[in-house]
Formats: structure tokens, C-alpha cells, sequence
């Protein structure tokens, strides 16, 4: 009488939904923690797939219980391999050692802190929540793939400007011809019978039946339903092809843990953007104080050089790069992070100089943001703003996380008309 | 005959396939009817994956359950303990319905598979369909319909009131989960078709009902103080079911979150007798397993490599460390509860004086019939005072430790001697008692004609005080869930107020 089921090809994830339950509660403790995930991670883990553990505090369900410290408790336990009755036995210091005594029956289940296992899909809804991105750009961020609509046939059921004349005509004229067909043989059929009856009641009846076929062959709807064929349209991941990013920072000894933070984030949301784009993107690190040097991440990152500030050497090392390594196959995209401290006019001049005429023309997109509390503009910002122009090259600045998303708004502003 | 040659040769063969378990079910089904006159529920045996596991861990082995938070809570708990190999997953869970639901995980060996059929869809379908608890408790029929129908209720409410406050009383409702069982009434059964009729029934009076003029009256003016008499004590008697009493008498609870706290009520009552027959009942699934696959050996459909990884698993499943060992963890129930049945066994078979002494009812009689009767009428304490016998204390090496707050050292109170084989089964019996895990709690007071405040009184046993911190907690659960302030004291032997905690 017994049921045999196997369940295995069912669906595993029944405890979906009581999960997003339970992150949600931790929602805060989670967001409290993608700073420090993020100032651990190099900018590539962020893409990379995986998870992230994010340590979360066991989340308390009170009920009433005994302490475990107090009254006269009396434990059974197996195993007797010493002692006789009224032998004496010195307490465990801490007092916790008899705490288990109640062995499986207890149902209380110790925990403490514990680690929630975030996939990368949930980690970056995290991380954008923080920087409040516009849902149409988390969607668009969200998708690995982009996608272009192309046609494959045709299709029943669509939408009406889908329409495809051509082709229902043709299924309108083949259903017409089979119906037309089935008609002229039932009345070749009736007018035989016809033909060959004689009594006069039957011939009436038929001759009804025979004028209701007739009318019949001779109403067959134009078009129907059924004939209407509409153009169908798939999606096809469009053809993905490099990027290189260049991340310019400046080094000098006024960029402090702050600001170095806002930078990685910044840098690493143009990372994550231009991975959704392109199915293979390179990182270029270049920092500087007074002179530029090429580097790790690591060492982009972490170290730290005192003295002041030249910028022009970085951008020339930039556009020696690009020429050695990066054909015009390749996407470049440049950011820059610097707290706008330059040694001189002339060398913003210069930088300006640069932008216009040696960078922008070979690159796809250069963001500047200027991490600082806006007190005063700095001479950097004076001379980029008279280029800047939110279309390949904006200027932005920047203090708290959730400034740096309008940096990207000129991008994006860009990627709809193309698409469009 | 040729059958039994073909069922050896597919039970002796370490991978199954369906046809293995659908023979393996009739002949252990065969031998459990037959040989020890078991009487189930039909068998739903489901094949399910780890992950599907830890699905059903975190429901409990319900298939269907209310969502909440804490559910998810316990599988990212169960599953970080899993992938970091801290804990492992059961070969089976079973859970008690009609037709009985079991999970079998598909990476069992076939003789894992046996044993696990035997174990789960003989033994514990068994005691699910006899054991005076389960059958005057829960409903097999009915749970997983009510179940969908709690499901159904609670995301109606959550569209309805918003998720937050559905949370809010689900989180109060559950902090009094162990104050939701009817210890002494035998609850109605509850079925999800009935429930929902009820519930139409309840909208309509209140519609029926309903009528404008009554907004109309005036508001009466200050009513004269009324005398507080012991008269007009309420409740009369004391209620230990708070769950009940917040359900029946809360004075400002909307509808909706009475319905919410009945069904977190129902489910506590539905999982009451799996905490007060741990060792029963897997003593007595151990028992029947060990006896079905023993069968199984003597009537030839297993050979003997086969019986020698029986024998692995189930002396695995019997291990028990010593209370110095580093892997004790309490008395372990299957053990327990197997020696106790075991022993049953022997002392109607092969008594010893000692026996005639302390079971003179059992002597001589049929052990079948005396398994068959301790398992439908006992729960773990009383099966414990009653039939825990000198020899398995012997054999299980058991003793007692007192461990008082005053004193600076523990005593041992007992051990397997002559003197204290009393002390020890009484000791173990009250370890099983309730009362010595889920504190006495009682709703002793409302104050009716002012504050319309709840008095609590927690009675005092053994010394044991309770958790200021959780009770606290606690007691602001109950606080949302009233509606007024809540006041708790604890009172020891004397009746003296030890301690008080109040939420305003």
C-alpha cells in the first residue's frame, strides 16, 4: 500500500522564501558589513561569481527558560567508571559544565554568531542599495548579458504592429481552399442523393440541407483568428568584445582611508558596469604623486606615498600604454580619483591639454571625480570643467558613497540614445 | 522461492533502484504485519536530495509551513553546519501523518535503505498510530491540509495587514510556543476544512450582527468602582496554556491576530508528543528495525555482508559515550529507549529473580503483547519510572550527580547499585518530565476593571529561577500580543514572591 515517490527532481528550493525573509531581517547588519567586504576584496572579486560570507549575530527567539546556574539539579549520566554514592566532585570552573545535562531532549540549540552566505546576484543588490542606483540601472547592471532582439520566424500570438500581411494571407487562402474542398464534397454528396431519392418529403429535407451547405461554402470568412501570423523576434546576446579601464589615483599624503574607500567603490561600480558590457575587461592601475608609475592593485590600493601632486605625468603614462598594449579593438575607459590638490596652474593646464587632445579622441569615456567636501575648487576641477561635457568626459564630485552614482549618469545617458 | 532469490539478490546489491525499494517495502511491511503485528498508516516514502533535506529540516519535516523568517533562519543555519561538514543529515525523517510522509536521502545504501524503512515506515508509523499521545494529540489526517490551510491564512494576512505586523505576531506567538499546549485537555482535532468554515461562520455572525444604532449610543458615564472581590477573580481557575488565554481573552486584538496565534497554538500541540516520546519512540523504531532486519536474515532474503553493515549502522546508531568522553552529549534516546524495550523482551522470555522482584506483571507473558501495550499507553517519563530496569542501569553504567547552586562540589546521588537503582530511574524519569525544560508559567490574574493588566506567576521548582534576559524578552512579546501591561513574579514553594518583572 505504500507510495514510492522520488523527489529529487524536484524543485530544492522550498526554503526560498523564508530565507529573504531572514536576510531581510539581517538587511542592516549586511549593509553595516559591505564596507569593510569591500575595502577587503580587489575589485575583480567583485565580479568573479562566488559568494560572499557576511558574519551575521544569531538572531535571538526569547522563551522563558531556566537559568542554567541556579537551583538543585540532578543529572543522570552513563558510564559509571569511578565513583560510589556520596562521593564528592569539584565543580568545573566557569560553572557551565553540567549545562548539557538534559542531553536530547533540550530544545534549545546554541548559537552564536554565524555566517550568512551571500550569492553574487544578492551581494550586488546590497551594494547598490547603498549607492541608491536607479532600479532601470540595477536591472541593466544585473543582466550578464546584453541582449539584441532578432528575427526567427514567425509566431500565432504577438502584438498587433507585429503583424506579418504576407504570411496570413497565405495561411487565409490555404484555410479557405481546405474548408471549400470539405463543402464541394458534401454537396457532390447531397446532389447524388438527390438525385437518386424519390420520395417527396426526403427530397425537401435535402433540398433544405443541400441550400444550408451552399450558404455555407459561400461565407467563409476572410480571415480568421488562426490565420494571423506575426513577425517573431528572439533575443541574442550581442557580440561582446574587451575593455580596458584605466584607474588613475592620486597618491599624494591628503588622500586619507576615506577617500581612498570612495575611490575603490567608484572604481569598482565603472568595474562591474563595464563587465556587464563587455565579456572581457582589463584593469590598468596608475597612481601618482609626482611621478606616475604603473601597479598592482594591491599596491594601488594600500600604499601610501607622502609629497605632492603632479598630474600630467600620469595621463602621458596612461596614453603610452594605451598605444603599446590596446589596438583600436579595445574600449577604453579611463577613471580618475584625486582630491584636486595640484603643485601648479600650469600642470592643470597641461592635463587639460592632455584630455583634449591626446585622450578623449581615443577613448570611449573618462570620468573625473574630485573627492572632497566642496569647500573650494581646486584648480583641477577649474581647468577640466571647461571640457567636461557629461557625454565622454564628466567631472563630478564626490564625498559620500551615494554621490558617486551621478558620475555615471552621462554614460548611461549615452548608452540609451545608441540603443535607442 | 525464486522471489526470495531475486529480492537477496537486489537487497545484497549496495546500489538500489526503484524496484529495490518497492520489494524491500512489501517484504518489510510483510514481516512487521506478520511477525510483530504492527499496525501502521499507508507509507508515502519520498527519495529526496541533501539540499531537499535541509528543505524539510527547516520545516520540521512539514512539507508545507507558514513562511517566517525563523524557518529560513534554521536552513542557513542547517546549511552552513552541512557544507562545513559540522553536522551530517539523518538517513530518514518521518513525520507523523496520514498517510505517513518519510524522507529517505538518495545517497542511503540499499542497506541503509532497508533499515531505514524498516526503522522509519515500520517502527515510528507504528508508534505515530498507537501511541495514546499522538492519537489524543495531533491529527494524522488532517496536519498537512492544515498546514496549507495555516500557509494560505498567514500569506492572506501578510497582503492584507502588510508583512511586518504579520511578523511581529507571529514573533510573539512563537516565544510562547512551549505555553501553547494543552497539557491535560485533549485538544479537538483540527481539520483545515473545518477551520475555514469555522472562520466563514465567525464573519458572518459579526455581520449578522453588526448594526449602525449601537455607534450611536452615548458613551456611558464613569462607572461606579466595582468591588475587586476574590469573587471577581479572573480567570477563576489558573491558566497554563497562555497561548489560549492571549487567543480567547487578549482585550484588543483585532480577529486576524487571534487566528494567527490559534494556528502557531495548533502546531505546538501537533509537535507536543515527539518532545514527550523522544526515547519511546525511537527506542521502539530501533526495536523494530533490528527485529525486521533480523527476520529478514533468518528467512534468507539477506546474506551476510549484507548483516554486517546492518550491524555497523545500527551499533552506530546505539553509541553511547561516557559522560568523560569528549563526544558525550547526553544520554542518547535510541539507546535508551532500545535497552529499555530490549530488556522488556528478555524479562518476559528469560526472567531472573531479580526480575520476579521488580516486574512481577511481566513474568511470563507473551512480549509481543507487552512491547505492543508500553508503547501505546506510555509517554518518556512514565516509560522511564516504569520499566527502566536494574539491569539496564547496570549494563548503561547509569548515575546521578546532584548539582546544587549552594554547594561547592557535586554529589554523586546514586549509582547502579542495589540502593540506588530507585533513586536513579525516578531521577531519570523527572530529566524527561517537562516541567524540568519548559518552566511552570501560569496566567493567574487579569485585572479587569482598571489596567486590564495580565499577571503572570511562574511557580518555583526545584530552585531553578529563570533567565532574567530571554524573560524580559519574552514578557514584551506578550506585552505587543495583550495590549496592556504584563507583570510576571516568580513564587517558590512558600508562595513568596522571589522576583518580579514588569512591562508597562
Amino acid at each position: 500500500m505504500s507510495h514510492i515517490i522520488d523527489r529529487r527532481k524536484n524543485d530544492k528550493g522550498k526554503s526560498t522564501g523564508n530565507r529573504q525573509k531572514f536576510l531581510k531581517r539581517v538587511e542592516n547588519q549586511i549593509k553595516k558589513a559591505i564596507p569593510d567586504i569591500i575595502s577587503q576584496e580587489s575589485i575583480k572579486d567583485s565580479k568573479s561569481g562566488g559568494s560572499v560570507k557576511v558574519p551575521v549575530r544569531g538572531l535571538d527567539e526569547p522563551h522563558f527558560r531556566h537559568d542554567p546556574n541556579t537551583g538543585k539539579k540532578q543529572i543522570v549520566k552513563p558510564g559509571n567508571d569511578r565513583f560510589s554514592e556520596g562521593d564528592r566532585v569539584p565543580k568545573p570552573k566557569g560553572g557551565e559544565g553540567s549545562g548539557r545535562g538534559k542531553g536530547s531532549n533540550d530544545p534549545t540549540v546554541t548559537e552564536d554568531e554565524f555566517t550568512v552566505v551571500l550569492s553574487r546576484e544578492e551581494f550586488l543588490k546590497y551594494f547598490f542599495d547603498d549607492l541608491e542606483l536607479p532600479n532601470m540601472v540595477k536591472k541593466l547592471m544585473d543582466s550578464t548579458e546584453s541582449f539584441k532582439m532578432k528575427r526567427a520566424g514567425y509566431t500565432r500570438d504577438s502584438v498587433p504592429s507585429r503583424l506579418n500581411i504576407k504570411t496570413s494571407f497565405q495561411q487565409s487562402l490555404g484555410r479557405q481552399l481546405a474548408l471549400k474542398g470539405v463543402f464541394d464534397k458534401k454537396l457532390q454528396k447531397l446532389e447524388e442523393q438527390l438525385a437518386g431519392t424519390r420520395k417527396k418529403a426526403d427530397k425537401e429535407a435535402l433540398a433544405l440541407e443541400l441550400e444550408k451547405v451552399r450558404r455555407q461554402a459561400s461565407t467563409i470568412p476572410f480571415f480568421e483568428d488562426i490565420d494571423l501570423r506575426y513577425n517573431n523576434f528572439e533575443r541574442v546576446p550581442v557580440p561582446v568584445t574587451s575593455a580596458v579601464m584605466f584607474c588613475i589615483m592620486d597618491v599624494s599624503a591628503s588622500m586619507g582611508q576615506h577617500e581612498k574607500d570612495i575611490a575603490k567603490r567608484f572604481f569598482t561600480l565603472l568595474y562591474i558596469f563595464l563587465t556587464r558590457q563587455y565579456k572581457n575587461v582589463e584593469l590598468v592601475f596608475i597612481r601618482h604623486h609626482t611621478e606616475a608609475k604603473e601597479v598592482s592593485e594591491e599596491e594601488f590600493f594600500n600604499s601610501r606615498e607622502s609629497g605632492g601632486t603632479v598630474v600630467a605625468p600620469s595621463l602621458k603614462l596612461m596614453d603610452q600604454i594605451m598605444r603599446e598594449r590596446y589596438d583600436e579593438s579595445w574600449n577604453v575607459y579611463c577613471c580618475q580619483a584625486s582630491d584636486g590638490d595640484v603643485w601648479s596652474k600650469q600642470d592643470a593646464l597641461e592635463c587639460k591639454n592632455l584630455v583634449l587632445e591626446t585622450i578623449l579622441p581615443n577613448i570611449q569615456y573618462m570620468a573625473y571625480i574630485e573627492i572632497n567636501d566642496k569647500s573650494r575648487e581646486s584648480d583641477l576641477w577649474k581647468a577640466y570643467n571647461r571640457i567636461s561635457n557629461d557625454e565622454d568626459f564628466s567631472i563630478r564630485h564626490v564625498y559620500e558613497p551615494y554621490e558617486i552614482w551621478p558620475v555615471f549618469q552621462g554614460l548611461f545617458r549615452k548608452r540609451s540614445e545608441v540603443t535607442a | 522461492m525464486t522471489d526470495k532469490e531475486k529480492y537477496r539478490a537486489m537487497f545484497c546489491n549496495p546500489n538500489w533502484d526503484y524496484e529495490t525499494l518497492e520489494a524491500a517495502d512489501e517484504v518489510i511491511s510483510r514481516i512487521g504485519q506478520e511477525y510483530l503485528k504492527l499496525k501502521t498508516y499507508p507509507n508515502q516514502i519520498e527519495i529526496v536530495t541533501s539540499e531537499q533535506m535541509l528543505d524539510a529540516y527547516a520545516l520540521t519535516g512539514l512539507p508545507t509551513s507558514y513562511p517566517h523568517w525563523k524557518f529560513g533562519k534554521d536552513f542557513v543555519l542547517n546549511q552552513n553546519n552541512y557544507t562545513k561538514g559540522r553536522m551530517g543529515l539523518s538517513y530518514e525523517l518521518v513525520i507523523n501523518s496520514n498517510p505517513c510522509i518519510s524522507y529517505n536521502m538518495e545517497n542511503n545504501s540499499t542497506c541503509m535503505m532497508l533499515l531505514v524503512i524498516a526503522h522509519a515506515c515500520q517502527g515510528h508509523n507504528a508508534f505515530f498510530a498507537n501511541n495514546y499521545m499522538f492519537l489524543d494529540w495531533t491529527s494524522a489526517e488532517s496536519i498537512v491540509d492544515y498546514m496549507a490551510f495555516a500557509r494560505e491564512y498567514i500569506l492572506k494576512c501578510e497582503e492584507e495587514y502588510g508583512e511586518e505586523e504579520v511578523e511581529l505576531v507571529l514573533d510573539a506567538a512563537h516565544a510562547l510556543m512551549h505555553h501553547g499546549v494543552d497539557k491535560y485537555r485533549k485538544p479537538s482535532k483540527v481539520s483545515a476544512k473545518e477551520e475555514n468554515e469555522r472562520l466563514k461562520k465567525l464573519t458572518h455572525i459579526k455581520r449578522e450582527n453588526y448594526n449602525e444604532l449601537w455607534r450611536t449610543l452615548p458613551t456611558a458615564p464613569n462607572m461606579p468602582e466595582v468591588n475587586t472581590g476574590e469573587e471577581h477573580r479572573f480567570p477563576k481557575e489558573p491558566e497554563e496554556n497562555i497561548l489560549y488565554f492571549i487567543e480567547k481573552y487578549a482585550p484588543a486584538l483585532p480577529q486576524w491576530k487571534r487566528e494567527i496565534i490559534r494556528i502557531v497554538r495548533k502546531v505546538s500541540q501537533y509537535f507536543y508528543p515527539q518532545g514527550a516520546t523522544k526515547v519511546m519512540n525511537e527506542g521502539f523504531a530501533t526495536f523494530t528495525h533490528y527485529h525486521i532486519i533480523n527476520k529478514m536474515f533468518e528467512e534468507g532474503y539477506v546474506n551476510d555482508g549484507f548483516m554486517l553493515e546492518f550491524l555497523k549502522s545500527h551499533s552506530g546508531v546505539l553509541y553511547q559515550p561516557e559522560y568523560n568522553s569528549k563526544f558525550y552529549s547526553g544520554l542518547n534516546p535510541y539507546t535508551l529507549g532500545f535497552n529499555i524495550f530490549m530488556d522488556i523482551k528478555r524479562i518476559c522470555q528469560e526472567p531472573t529473580a531479580e526480575d520476579r522482584a521488580w516486574f512481577p506483571d511481566l513474568i511470563g507473558k507473551n512480549w509481543l503483547e507487552q512491547v505492543h501495550y508500553v508503547m501505546e499507553n506510555f509517554r518518556d517519563d512514565s516509560f522511564i519510572l516504569q520499566y527502566l530496569s536494574p539491569k539496564v542501569i547496570r549494563d548503561m553504567k547509569l548515575f546521578t550527580i546532584v548539582d546544587d547552586e549552594q554547594e561547592e562540589e557535586y554529589e554523586i546521588g546514586a549509582i547502579h547499585n542495589e540502593r540506588g537503582y530507585r533513586k536513579v530511574r525516578e531521577q531519570l524519569s523527572q530529566q524527561y518530565d517537562r516541567a524540568s525544560f519548559v518552566p511552570n508559567i501560569q496566567v493567574t490574574k487579569v485585572d479587569l476593571h482598571k489596567t486590564s493588566k495580565l499577571y503572570l506567576t511562574h511557580y518555583i521548582q526545584k530552585d531553578r529561577r529563570l533567565d532574567a534576559s530571554s524573560a524580559k524578552d519574552t514578557l514584551e512579546h506578550i506585552r505587543y500580543l495583550w495590549g496592556f501591561p504584563v507583570e510576571l513574579h516568580s513564587k517558590n514553594k512558600l508562595g513568596i514572591n522571589e522576583c518580579t518583572f514588569e512591562m508597562k
